[in-house]
């Protein structure tokens, strides 16, 4: 809106927007803080707020206790993985749904879309058995595979909206220009396709690292990602805040920074395409 | 090289029948229009032929063989579409060697077919630009450029200059043309412009609801139109169609005139009117007369500049030897 | 616009996705219905025979049931209104002009990011402990006792925790609907001398019907499967055991496969009719 609006409008406008602003983003900024206090320091009455000595000591302490490096790793590779290997089954059935689209389309998109709405405990058992039974259970692939169906819809949904965009004239410019099939998906739909495609990929990428229930549930040692690193400290390390908050810190630093920068991108991508 | 042949071709979508059961012969090297008003299956034939979409029934044969069936990577054809289709996410330079890309062309080849097709088509100064940086007449020649690279048996245009603004419309028309004298491969053009098949082509299809209503050269179409379809959508202005009385003088159910084939007086002839508005172009002027008793409004051109106003009475003479007959179903009576 | 071909190649092209996603849907589907007709306790004598509807009935009968969907449900619908709310009133200031809104904006969307084990964990020992909470003090400086959250107060607790997740995701797409508003359709309603309060029912409000639609679609999806933060606040105690979480106690700590499996059902039954209830509206609202 391009209205004129007095500076002390203006003033009062901003002056409210920041103190939410804060107040919303207060809970990280004080783990932040407190994960470079002293364990003394985070617990002190009142708290103290930025007046402290600041120290390393908590990043230090945590990295010795657990491989936070196998933990990020882990996170790294099933939450990559899973959003590649969605992408590589995602691709092509949104190609279908976008540009050769029939009366069941809509229906299989909601369909898609209504299997995330099983609930994951209720099939927690038969999957942790067959996990057993395929030799998967605490194994990166394992989580690669679930990360990826449970993401599949949305992942799926979302290409299919950015493809939408795209002028059916323009593959078939490619076909007659002789492109086959696999030819006018590498060449001329996907790079056409990159500003929707990556901010899918940035979508899933942040579901599949915060996801907990799976994560949880059926891993131990080997493949743990992240949520199982800070899930450790739930008790009775929580009280010590310090090194809680350094652990907090570093489990959720990398997406933080991740989504920060790509928010643009993320938010055309969240909407569905159905806001416009 | 470029003969199309067309047999017995029908079209359903799903229950509805766009094209009726046709046949259709084009000539190598021929120009063919393909015109008629929105909706008449013009631009279902032209994805048929170019295997974008399937027939329903019937064959279609490129140069002898059957390619009913082909893909259309296939099928040898080149198509220039009306949104212009380029790939946003390439130069000038890539687009134009896509389809040689995809033939795996030797590149020392590609690249001399695509400078050539720059130079022909004045494009070198913008062969590294992305299609969004340039204009739509730009855009309209890489798609050409695109077509041509190929050396295709023949050319599909679908509606390319629609998007074009009316000047440039009519630079590009030529510049087609041009490019059919030079190259004498197949052409086939689908327009809803009767002036654009006029100016263009060998041949005129005239299409309505999916059937052929007449084929002919432009000159046959104008002074031989089979039936009051053709006669009143070719030719501009269009043709005066009238019924009643006066046709029935001629022992015809409707008769037709051109605006050009009527003499015109402000003291005596056949048919008496009131001029409404006077359309003065400087080299013709076109009259819209008024309570003839023949039909609401008929269309007269006086060449050159004929000096009357609204309201001013004047009188029209048909010339015998260019006046239609048509029967009750519509047919020229021969 | 397509060809036999290209329609055949278009179910070839799909096929991947819907076998994995039917695959990944029945087989556990019809495991845990096999499982839900038999006693089966791994650490007790394993797989014990049919019992028909026994573990049904049980599981119906277990004072737990009723109050787990109810949870379940006030969960959802809490978490929905405050951040549907919220969302708005935060969506049509961060429209209004002011400076650093791109900052603003990057503040108000972080804890989307935040995974939900974090936050979970931050706010129950950080904010909300009795004795060293950041709340304790804040309550302590106005001579108040301080609460204590996880168990007086553990749905609010709960309830306040997701919303916190929640509220970035309603409010960036609820501003992105505000933003594509027409500026001059509203300007003219003020001209017309529309109250702010009018303003907002009749134009601001349908404008974000689409929007509001996307965010409870999605949200409920989310919602329905809350785990982590129950996990590790309450663990399920004081009045906080949703559905889901009963269901997970069943199968893991009392180690009864046939009972959970039962409520699985349930539970899946109950996801369906919020599913088909959705899914209606969405379709609806998607198709215009």
């Amino acid at each position: 809106m391009s209205r004129a609006v007095t500076p002390r409008r203006k003033l009062i406008n901003t002056t409210i927007a920041w103190a939410i602003g804060l107040l919303i983003f207060f809970p990280i900024l004080w783990t932040i803080l407190t994960s470079f206090k002293t364990e003394g320091q985070a617990i002190a009455s009142p708290p103290i707020f930025l007046n402290f000595d600041w120290t390393l000591e908590n990043y230090a302490v945590v990295m010795e206790r657990s491989n936070y490096m196998r933990f990020l790793w882990n996170s790294i590779i099933i939450a990559g993985g899973s959003t590649i290997l969605g992408l590589i089954i995602a691709v092509p059935a949104a190609w279908s749904m976008a540009f050769v689209p029939s009366k069941r389309t809509k229906d299989i998109l909601l369909w898609m879309l209504s299997t995330k709405m099983l609930p994951a405990v209720g099939v927690l058992y038969p999957i942790y058995l067959l996990f057993i039974e395929l030799g998967l259970l605490d194994s990166r692939t394992g989580l690669v595979i679930v990360m990826m169906l449970i993401n599949l819809p949305i992942i799926v949904w979302m290409l299919y909206t950015y493809f939408r965009e795209i002028p059916g004239e323009i593959l078939e410019a490619a076909r007659m220009d002789g492109a086959a099939l696999r030819q006018e998906v590498l060449y001329i739909l996907t790079p056409m396709a990159i500003p929707g495609i990556a901010s899918t990929m940035l979508l899933n990428f942040i579901l599949a690292w915060n996801e907990a229930f799976w994560t949880l549930n059926l891993t131990a040692a080997k493949a743990a990602p992240l949520t199982a690193f800070i899930a450790s400290y739930s008790s009775p390390e929580g009280l010590f805040y310090a090194k809680l908050s350094a652990a907090s810190t570093m489990a959720i630093a990398p997406i933080l920074i991740l989504g920060w920068f790509s928010q643009k991108q993320l938010v055309r991508g969240l909407t569905f395409g159905a806001v416009k | 090289m470029g003969q199309i042949t067309l047999e017995k071709v029908t079209k359903s979508f799903g229950d509805v029948n766009v094209i009726p059961p046709l046949d259709l012969q084009i000539n190598e090297g021929e120009f063919v229009v393909f015109v008629g008003p929105s909706g008449c299956g013009k631009s279902t034939l032209l994805r048929l032929i170019a295997g974008l979409e399937d027939v329903t029934s019937g064959a279609i044969k490129i140069d002898g063989t059957d390619a009913t069936n082909l893909p259309p990577a296939k099928r040898g054809l080149a198509m220039v579409f009306q949104s212009y289709a380029l790939y946003p996410h390439m130069s000038v330079r890539k687009n134009i060697a896509f389809p040689l890309k995809m033939a795996k062309m030797d590149p020392a080849e590609q690249e001399r077919r695509v400078n050539y097709a720059a130079k022909v088509l004045n494009l070198t100064d913008y062969i590294d630009r992305r299609p969004g940086q340039l204009s739509g007449g730009q855009r309209q020649r890489v798609a050409i450029g695109r077509a041509i690279v190929r050396e295709p048996s023949a050319f599909l245009f679908d509606e390319p200059l629609s998007n074009l603004d009316a000047s440039l419309r009519v630079n590009m028309r030529l510049e087609i043309s041009e490019l059919h004298n030079s190259l004498a491969t197949t052409m086939i053009y689908v327009t809803h412009d009767q002036v654009e098949a006029m100016t263009m082509a060998d041949k005129i299809v005239v299409l309505r609801a999916g059937n052929i209503e007449q084929v002919g050269s432009p000159l046959e179409l104008y002074r031989n139109p089979r039936n009051t379809f053709v006669a009143g959508f070719i030719g501009s202005p269009n043709m005066n169609l009238f019924s009643g009385a006066a046709a029935a003088e001629h022992g015809a159910a409707t008769i037709g005139i051109r605006p050009e084939h009527m003499d015109l007086s402000t003291e005596t002839g056949t048919w008496k009117g009131v001029v409404g508005v006077a359309e003065h172009l400087g080299s013709d002027t076109f009259l819209h007369i008024h309570e003839t008793g023949l039909a609401e409004m008929v269309t007269v051109r006086a060449s050159g500049e004929f000096a009357v106003k609204h309201g001013d009475t004047v009188y029209l003479t048909p010339q015998a030897d260019k006046l239609h007959k048509f029967d009750k179903d519509g047919l020229k009576i021969a | 616009m397509a060809t036999k071909a290209s329609r055949s190649a278009a179910r070839i092209m799909i096929a991947p996705a819907v076998i994995l996603l039917l695959g990944w849907m029945l087989v556990p589907l019809i495991m845990t219905l096999w499982f839900s007709f038999r006693t089966y306790l791994p650490l007790r004598g394993g797989d014990q025979g049919w019992t028909g509807f026994d573990n049904y009935v049980r599981f119906v009968s277990s004072s737990s049931f009723w109050p787990s969907i109810m949870t379940t449900l006030t969960i959802v619908v809490s978490v929905l209104v405050i951040t549907v709310v919220l969302g708005i009133l935060l969506a049509m200031l961060l429209d209004q002009p002011m400076w650093g809104q791109g900052v603003v904006r990057i503040l108000v969307i972080a804890p989307f990011f935040v995974m939900p084990t974090v936050s979970a964990l931050v706010w129950k020992n950080m904010f909300m402990d009795p004795t060293n909470g950041l709340f304790a003090h804040l309550w302590r400086f106005f001579g108040a006792d301080p609460i204590s959250w996880m168990s007086d107060a553990a749905m609010p607790s709960i309830i306040m925790i997701v919303s916190w997740q929640w509220l970035p995701f309603a409010t960036l797409i609820l501003l992105t609907a505000i933003q594509s508003l027409d500026g001059e359709q509203l300007e003219a309603s003020e001209m017309d001398g529309a109250p702010l309060l009018k303003r907002f029912y009749y134009i601001i409000l349908p404008h974000l019907g689409r929007a509001i639609t996307i965010v409870i679609l999605i949200q409920t999806i989310f919602l329905l499967a809350v785990f982590a933060e129950i996990l590790v606040t309450t663990g399920g105690a004081f009045g906080t055991r949703t559905l889901s979480y009963l269901i997970f106690q069943r199968v893991l700590e009392s180690q009864n496969i046939g009972l959970g499996s039962a409520g699985g059902v349930y539970a899946i039954i109950l996801a369906n009719i919020v599913a088909i209830f959705l899914m209606r509206i969405v379709g609806k609202n998607l198709d215009n």
